[in-house]
């Protein structure tokens, strides 16, 4: 089991994220960041600071930009392609597709502003359909980090793994879970609690919801099992069969659409299935508003994680 | 000028690559034999001449690139890098069959394939991408980009334009294939493309013109173009269907087999030339 607490400090993903680069860049002179001018948001102008000339802004152009890191990737190059997950993903879904994917090129996608805590800019910016976009292509591997300092131990494995990655982080600050830095496991499952009434898996911003509904949960006599799902593809298929198995029901949490996301992958996963509650947003696009107040409005809480495991737990007595 | 052997191997080669175009769509039953026929004289040129590559080491990393973006023109792309040595020849036999590597459109499986091509508008961005690593490398190899005249309708094209010459790749070189026709019409018909070379050169492109068929004017213009300091964009002036009389300038031969009739009056055509080059 590895060690996580929802911690009082915060610290946001973007940063580790151009942290891990600038190390990365030190140790491999191959990789390449690219940017369709969201370099200062998504912080990967700190690599380019350090690295001008490895560092290509594309301007507003992000289906070039695709292009180009797949140009980049065939000539030995280990390019990262960031901007908004609604723009990666969206905007470049045939070009992520052709030039990507199916040549299995070592292009790595890692798209910020993931999810509805964007905010302010509202449902045009808030990406709710990325990890269904990105899970349906063949070769291309799905990541959503919880905290900072598994984003840091993302990045040096995905660069060192060849083929496409995609990776969504949020725009806001995240609670610190992991203390410690481990050696990530693309495709490994992440036990965080053991308990076996029911299981909560979650990914992304929704795993410290999930171990605060851990704790709601236990003040009420249920144990819940609190898996982290950094890896949403390949999915690891062992520990979804082992919770159904053993905790008899499962719900699902990410900040995503509950259309083929984690929970579609999840229920995949299962060889017989069990009851099992998708928490995420439900087939509407967002709002604006304050991050903590639209993941109040739209259920991407452990307040809500609690409910509906509580629920689940009931129906099966 | 070019020495007339040269010349006429050349022509050779572009008459092997027509033949392999209309026996390999022809037994695949499917496929775009106009589109392929137009640039067998320019891939002739390029993998027979101009560009520097090893088909016994495909992925050599000082090779020069091809990209070809119009990727339905696979056939001709096939044929050529068959020729070349890079597979057997009987290969192109197999061409969009089941267990085969020659898909209908190029995919990296087949060996001598730079990339993976077949929606339209991606294979500039591709060009700049490998021609900027061509710089951060320090190689001085060449990133050619095989584009077609409808496909420059897709945004993305121009984009990838603007790219190139804001990073003045000079390695960069696009042949464009004006053949003046794409599936539902003529270019200018479906959507205006004039003045087309004015266009790119707004964009910061060199622009040259050429007849796409005449050997001596492509290879010439690979040797005017050597010391531009930008990207530069070869308009090949092309006919659709060239070397098959009843394909040529039609439309319906965009996407089409021939029958076996049609199948063997282009292939007696086509020997008859090369009869003739043979002299």
């Amino acid at each position: 089991m590895v060690s996580a607490y929802v911690t009082n400090k915060m610290r946001n993903l973007r940063d580790a994220y151009s942290s891990a680069l600038i190390e990365l860049g030190y140790k491999n002179e191959n990789i390449v960041v690219l940017d369709a001018d969201l370099a200062l948001s998504t912080k990967t102008k700190r690599f380019g600071t350090v690295f001008p000339d490895r560092f290509f802004d594309m301007g507003i152009s992000e289906a070039n930009m695709m292009g180009v890191a797949a140009g980049l990737a065939t000539c030995n190059k280990i390019v990262f392609a960031s901007t908004f997950a609604v723009f990666a993903t969206g905007r470049c879904y045939d070009q992520i597709r052709q030039s990507i994917a199916y040549p299995c090129l070592n292009v790595k996608i890692v798209a910020t502003h993931a999810g509805i805590s964007v905010g302010g800019d509202g449902a045009s910016h808030q990406m709710l359909e990325d990890i269904a976009l990105m899970r349906v292509l063949p070769n291309m591997r799905v990541l959503a980090p919880a905290d900072a300092t598994e984003m840091e131990d993302v990045i040096p494995v995905i660069a060192s793994m060849q083929g496409p990655f995609y990776v969504r982080i949020g725009r806001a600050d995240a609670p610190i879970i992991f203390e410690r830095h481990r050696k990530f496991r693309i495709g490994k499952a992440y036990v965080l609690r053991k308990g076996s009434d029911v299981t909560i898996i979650a990914t992304g911003t929704m795993t410290a919801e999930a171990l605060k509904a851990y704790d709601l949960l236990k003040k009420n006599g249920i144990e819940a099992r609190i898996i982290h799902m950094p890896t949403i593809k390949p999915i690891d298929k062992n520990a979804v069969r082992k919770a159904a198995k053993e905790t008899g029901a499962i719900i699902t949490a990410e900040e995503h659409t509950i259309i083929g996301g984690l929970g579609d992958a999840v229920s995949m996963a299962m060889d017989e299935p069990v009851p099992m509650i998708r928490i995420g947003v439900s087939d509407v696009f967002g709002e604006s508003g304050g991050a903590r107040e639209l993941m109040e409005k739209y259920g991407l809480t452990a307040e809500n994680i609690a409910k509906q495991a509580k629920k689940l737990v009931k129906a099966r007595k | 000028m070019h020495d007339a052997t040269l010349i006429k191997e050349l022509k050779r080669k572009a008459l092997e690559i027509r033949k392999w175009v209309i026996e390999s769509v022809y037994r695949a039953g499917s496929g775009h034999p106009g589109g392929s026929l137009s640039i067998a004289d320019i891939l002739a040129c390029l993998y027979f001449h101009e560009m520097r590559h090893n088909p016994k080491n495909p992925k050599w990393e000082d090779r020069d690139r091809l990209v070809l973006s119009k990727g339905h023109a696979a056939p001709a792309l096939y044929a050529a890098l068959a020729l070349a040595g890079y597979f057997p020849v009987k290969e192109l036999y197999n061409l969009r069959k089941i267990g085969h590597f020659l898909q209908g459109h190029p995919s990296m499986i087949t060996p001598g394939v730079d990339m993976s091509t077949g929606s339209l508008g991606q294979g500039l961005s591709v060009g700049v991408g490998m021609a900027l690593a061509a710089r951060l490398d320090n190689r001085d190899y060449r990133v050619f980009v095989i584009l077609g005249d409808g496909e420059v309708q897709e945004g993305q094209i121009w984009e990838a334009a603007n790219a190139a010459s804001h990073f003045r790749l000079n390695n960069l070189i696009a042949i464009l294939d004006r053949n003046r026709l794409q599936i539902d019409g003529p270019t200018e018909e479906i959507m205006h493309d004039e003045p087309l070379a004015l266009r790119w050169k707004a964009f910061g492109w060199e622009v040259v013109e050429i007849d796409g068929h005449d050997l001596e004017e492509i290879l010439n213009v690979f040797h005017e173009i050597k010391h531009n300091e930008r990207p530069t964009l070869i308009i090949a002036h092309t006919i659709k269907g060239k070397g098959v009389s009843f394909m040529e300038g039609t439309l319906s031969f965009h996407g089409k087999a021939p029958t076996h009739e049609q199948y063997i009056r282009a292939m007696s055509e086509l020997e008859q030339e090369e009869r003739e080059l043979n002299g």
